[in-house]
């Protein structure tokens, strides 16, 4: 790892203050992304920016039909607030099964969905539940944040405070594990919402992405059978890793198939 | 008689510390002074090292030295050394490649070691190695086995063509070749035994330290086996004579068969210390692990089992290409040929068996002994056939075995291939694992797996391995170039407490305990009276160190040997103090006797007396009680048994779930039952991963793809169910404590039985083969393939 | 470099350190609490847990800057005044350790696993052990000892 300077901003202004001053300043919250890639040397900043210090990202609440979660809100706390297994349970459930225990007491939604690793949960469940990313300074749509392999809408000063889902009627999660590091090789969250069905596949692309054609045969029936006429054509898929696109895409059928009926 | 000897479950002694966070490994130890070594290791699997140019390291922060192969070769450190030689068919000796501790001229596998910088921190150190500029000219390169014997293949050394290492065989080709010509039934099989990274927790770390002013070289090393580095950095790598030569092996966390090796870093570490002034340390990183550390197994084979109609073994022929990577390990010749060829009889009864080995070198982490090392190979192969056979002859696959094992009253029992078996009841374990599964109710727990959407099979190994390694005469006819006995000096203190200095060392296996055990069976004293000192050369006079399960079994009775010649000495003086003849002195239950009266004196008072020798025969008996025995196993032991493995597949995925593992061992008499289960449990994991998750995958080109924790699955909590562990005893015959050996028996008895319950559960789908590990997209692809085929 | 004040193990301590000093660079090297140990660079073997303010994490995957002001609890400040946590004893007598490097680590997700599950199931022993690699037990002794241990928590409370 490469040295930097280390600040502890005490507000989002101050925090952007830094970063705006730091070309090649990062971001950090919970570091269970970062750290390992710090590690690696695989990024090298200047300055390292903690967000630990700045009040009010850690908070969970409900406002009116949307829950709104704080940037720096464990998965831990995701997966065992009240609140959330209340109001959507599949997105406590997703969080309770990202990393293990000590990853999960360490990483925030902030982080992880600054980060986008493309076999990450999260993105998976921002997609299909069509929530928004709250930033400092606009309001992001699900459908527009995610650009591609650790790609955001995000600009380089830009910094994520909460993310508000408006809660479906239903929805669940259905992951394939990596063996080895627990990211998503294939995970699929569905959401039947007031708007429609969504349903977004992660782990499997590049960057998360919806299944269309699925949601719309499950905006007519919602049964599980749907998800076995789904085609994901494998030459979407992700190709160099360990899973070939074949099997990532017969992954996303069962997948889908398993959430559709863990929303049952 | 004891509530502490053989047979008990003693609660560790060495927990406390552990549990305290108080353990002391290498990593832990920090001298005075200390700089920090990190090493430049090549990113090419194959590439001449055109130049170095360390100037822009040397001016960065903290850099003491960049050390490279130019000065290992002007300071005439000695190559690394194969301790093996393996003699070719035709009579010749084996390829025995240059080992250079840091590369010269030419880097051969990803990981090869090219330069060393040291600096006053780690962090420094590895800044600086950034900037250490090599310039590479990268050649092929070959990692895969069947590619390195195609013709045209990358050479990785102009002195073995066609890469070969060594073309070895075993057996009687004539007698094997008749038994086959008139065979009613042959089975043939090709296989793939994976090639897997040992892991073990602790990465190996090593702190060297020469003074100067006394010409004294310590050395702080992870390894199992402290004598044999001092005996190798002594003779061949440092070339300092082992009076001058300290390596301490403090407490190692996990070997697995890795930390046996002699390795360039803890050369390096301590020539670098005479050349900086400074103590030098070096830690491995996980990933560095990946490419240094040796890997295991490797081999591929071509296999025949030759039958009666009725399923009667008559014999096995088998072809193998084994893995030995760019470098020959210190064991590593042995590993494809004695523990592997001699172990293909298995427990079976198998008149004729010819083998035939050649060790191939690729551009890869040489490959060494794992836990098993060898037997693993061996019993993957023998019972992956024994299955085909069964389903091809329409036998079950439970008879077949059946039929076939050799029989209690057979033994000692000469196999085809140069081992003889001392003693063993192969069909009472199987009947033990059998009950313990419940077997008679697997249809059951099937159609209740079936119910749940769930693909159940049941898979089966009856193996046999060799351990107590091992025969000196017999492993230096094989080519050993050492010997493998063990030693234990044991000290009885004046108010008869006891401190036992074994050659052996414990990194796991609870020595601490199970050799204080071995003391209170013997002499009666509570194990908190009896300390156990292992690993420093300094304090133990030799020893042989711990690998192939052989601590308890030579290790012991080395013990069990010296504790003889103390208890003989101290008749000697209780019969002077009982004014008896030394003939009518009997020792039992901690007490010297005189044969049918009541006299007595315990063995404190013997002690104190030999101790403070006031009235004692010092004419004619030496004042003291302490004494060393050195033990030579007179043949290896042969513990066995039965694995038997229920695992569910999800068809539609493909992923495999463990649930039931049902194991009964015999390793021979048990000093400590929950110790030995524990051995078990881990040797089983191990196995269960090689069969399921572990893999070292290398791409064509000789860069490992699997090289951390991310992409190299360990076997976890949930990826394992808990396991029902049996043992009958059979007691070993020709060492004085009956013990066998247990560290390895899980890893070499369940792949296959693993293996053969997926392919069970397959079955019904036209699946007929897998390769380890049968990782879901193996499984669903097979699936795939053969519902494909049949549509 | 930078200061920070923590507490380890209920001790104040103010260190100057590197902002990329890793918290268990930190505890190992200046504070020279060596029970926390380093088995892998990537963040999954969990060798490395510690408690910060009560909850396991991966030292190796934080740094110590991170850890100011924050109560850290290292194996080292488990037992207390000797004697040991419940369960460092289940660990001992149900053989839940063999070369003890994983132990550390192993030893302080589980407690903390108890602490906040009090009566779990092997399952969840299981799934709540994922960021822990052991590679001498098999786990078989471990999650015995973490059930135990649960058991004697729980008895202990009635």
């Amino acid at each position: 790892m490469k040295n930097f300077e280390f600040h502890r901003p005490q507000s989002v202004a101050d925090a952007v203050t830094l970063l705006k001053g730091h070309e090649a300043a990062k971001l950090l919250a919970g570091g269970q992304s970062l750290l390992p890639v710090l590690k690696l040397d695989l990024a090298q900043p200047s300055d390292l920016v903690s967000l630990a210090k700045i009040p009010g990202l850690k908070e969970i609440r409900s406002e009116g039909n949307d829950l709104v979660i704080g940037a720096l809100v464990t998965h831990d706390e995701v997966a065992n607030s009240a609140e959330v297994k209340k109001r959507i349970p599949g997105l406590a459930g997703l969080a309770g099964g990202i990393g293990d225990a000590q990853i999960r007491n360490r990483g925030t939604i902030g982080g992880s969905l600054a980060h986008a690793d493309p076999a990450a949960d999260y993105p998976a469940a921002i997609v299909a539940l069509g929530a928004t990313i709250v930033t400092d300074r606009r309001q992001i749509a699900a459908d527009d944040y995610f650009k591609g392999l650790f790609q955001t809408a995000l600009e380089p000063d830009e910094i994520i405070t909460a993310v508000r889902f408006p809660v479906p009627e239903r929805s669940a999660y259905a992951k394939f594990p990596h063996p080895a590091s627990k990211y998503a090789v294939a995970g699929v969250m569905v959401a039947k919402t007031a708007g429609g069905v969504r349903v977004a596949v992660t782990g499997a692309g590049p960057k998360v992405f919806r299944l269309p054609a699925l949601e719309a045969s499950l905006g007519g029936n919602f049964a599980w059978r749907a998800a076995e006429a789904v085609e994901v054509s494998p030459g979407d898929l992700r190709t160099g890793g360990e899973a070939s696109p074949e099997y990532l895409a017969h992954l996303i059928k069962v997948m889908a198939k398993r959430a559709i009926q863990a929303c049952q | 008689m004891s509530d502490q000897g053989l047979g008990v479950s003693v609660a560790r002694k060495e927990d406390r510390r552990f549990l305290l966070g108080k353990g002391r490994y290498t990593d832990d130890v920090s001298l005075p002074g200390q700089a920090h070594a990190v090493f430049v290791r090549s990113p090419h699997a194959n590439a001449v090292i055109r130049g170095i140019d360390a100037s822009q390291a040397l001016q960065a922060p903290g850099v003491i030295a960049v050390l490279t192969g130019a000065d290992v070769a002007a300071d005439d450190l000695g190559g690394i050394p194969c301790g093996w030689t393996i003699t070719n068919k035709d009579g010749s000796k084996m390829v025995a490649p240059p080992h250079p501790a840091l590369a010269q001229g030419k880097a051969r596998h990803a990981g090869d070691p090219v330069a060393m910088v040291i600096a006053e921190t780690r962090a420094q150190a590895k800044d600086a190695a950034q900037l250490v500029d090599v310039d590479y000219d990268p050649q092929p390169a070959v990692a895969h086995l069947n590619a390195a014997v195609a013709p045209g293949a990358p050479q990785v050394w102009d002195e073995a063509p066609g890469n070969v290492c060594f073309d070895w065989h075993l057996g009687d080709p004539a007698a094997t070749e008749a038994e086959f010509a008139q065979a009613a039934r042959v089975v043939a099989i090709d296989l793939t035994n994976n090639r897997i990274a040992p892991n073990a927790i602790e990465p190996r770390a090593a702190n060297g330290h020469y003074d100067d002013v006394n010409d004294h070289y310590t050395l702080y090393t992870t390894s199992q086996n402290p004598h044999l580095i001092r005996l190798l950095m002594g003779a061949f790598t440092l070339k300092v004579p082992e009076h001058k030569l300290r390596v301490v092996a403090p407490d190692v966390g996990g070997g697995f068969g890795s930390k046996i090796f002699h390795y360039a870093e803890e050369l390096l570490v301590l020539w670098a210390s005479r050349r900086v002034g400074h103590p030098v340390k070096w830690t491995s990183d996980r990933s560095e692990a990946f490419l240094s550390d040796a890997h295991g197994r490797d081999h591929v084979s071509h296999a025949e089992l030759a039958l009666t109609a009725d399923g009667k073994f008559r014999a096995l022929r088998v072809r193998t290409l084994a893995n030995m990577g760019a470098y020959l390990s210190t064991f590593a010749p042995a590993i494809p040929t004695y523990l592997h060829a001699t172990l293909l009889s298995g427990p079976y009864v198998l008149p004729a068996i010819y083998a035939e080995v050649k060790a191939i070198f690729t551009n890869t982490v040489p490959v060494d002994a794992v836990r098993g090392a060898g037997r693993p190979e061996a019993t993957y192969l023998l019972e992956r056939l024994v299955d085909k056979a069964a389903r091809e002859l329409g036998i079950d696959r439970v008879e077949i075995r059946r039929k076939n094992l050799i029989q209690p009253d057979q033994f000692p029992y000469q196999t085809p291939v140069a081992l003889q078996y001392d003693v063993g009841d192969y069909p009472a374990t199987l009947d033990m694992a059998l009950e313990a599964i419940d077997y008679g109710k697997y249809a059951e727990r099937k159609a209740a797996s079936e119910q749940r959407g769930k693909l159940r099979g049941f898979g089966i190994s009856t193996y046999i391995e060799a351990c107590g390694i091992a025969p000196s005469a017999l492993v230096g006819a094989l080519g050993a170039g050492a010997g493998l006995y063990e030693a234990a000096t044991v000290r009885v203190h004046p108010t008869g407490s006891v401190t036992v200095f074994t050659g052996t060392h414990s990194h796991g296996q609870g020595h601490e305990t199970t050799f204080a055990q071995l003391v209170n069976e013997r002499l009666g004293i509570p194990v908190e009276n009896v300390e156990i000192v292992h690993g420093d050369t300094d304090r133990i006079p030799f020893g042989m160190g711990t690998y192939g399960s052989r601590s308890a079994a030579v290790g012991g009775s080395a013990i069990y040997k010296a504790i003889d010649k103390i208890v003989d000495k101290g008749k000697k003086i209780a019969a002077h103090l009982l004014e008896a003849s030394v003939a009518d002195i009997e020792f039992a239950d901690g007490k010297y006797k005189v044969a049918g009266t009541d006299r007595e004196k315990s063995f404190g008072e013997v002690a104190f007396t030999a101790y403070v020798p006031h009235n004692y025969p010092i004419e004619t008996v030496e004042p003291g009680l302490e004494d060393s025995a050195f033990y030579d196993p007179k043949n290896f032991t042969f513990p066995g048994g039965c694995h038997l493995v229920e695992v569910e597949v999800d068809p539609e995925t493909g992923e495999v779930d463990v649930v039931d593992v049902a194991i009964a061992d015999d390793v021979g008499v048990i000093i400590n039952p929950m110790i030995v289960d524990g051995q078990a449990h881990g040797g089983l994991a191990h196995g269960i991963g090689q069969a399921l998750l572990e893999e070292c995958v290398y791409d064509a080109d000789g860069q490992l793809l699997s090289g951390s924790f991310m992409n190299y699955t360990m076997p976890r909590a949930a990826d394992l169910p808990s396991f029902k562990v049996g043992n009958h005893v059979t007691a070993c015959t020709h060492n004085p404590t009956g013990i066998k050996g247990v560290g390895e028996v899980g890893a070499i008895g369940v792949p296959p039985a693993v293996i053969n319950a997926v392919l069970d559960a397959l079955a019904p789908l036209g699946v007929t083969d897998i390769t380890m590990p049968a990782t879901p997209e193996k499984v669903w692809r097979a699936i795939q393939a053969a519902q494909g085929g049949a549509a | 470099m930078a200061t920070i004040s923590l507490q380890v193990n209920g001790k104040s301590h103010v260190a100057d350190v590197e902002p990329r000093t890793l918290l268990v660079e930190l505890l190992r090297e200046h504070l020279r609490l060596t029970g926390t140990h380093v088995g892998c660079d990537t963040s999954q073997c969990g060798a490395c847990t510690v408690w910060v303010d009560g909850k396991s994490v991966k030292s190796c995957a934080m740094l110590a800057v991170e850890a100011e002001g924050a109560a850290v609890t290292t194996i080292e400040g488990l037992a207390t005044n000797g004697k040991l946590h419940p369960m460092q004893e289940a660990f001992h007598t149900c053989h839940g350790l063999q070369c003890g490097f994983c132990t550390p680590g192993m030893v302080m997700r589980a407690a903390e696993l108890i602490q906040r599950n009090p009566n779990p199931t092997e399952d969840e022993v299981r799934h709540g052990l994922e960021g822990n690699l052991c590679r001498c037990t098999g786990y078989h002794n471990i999650v015995k000892a973490v059930l135990t241990a649960a058991e004697t928590v729980r008895g202990g409370a009635q």
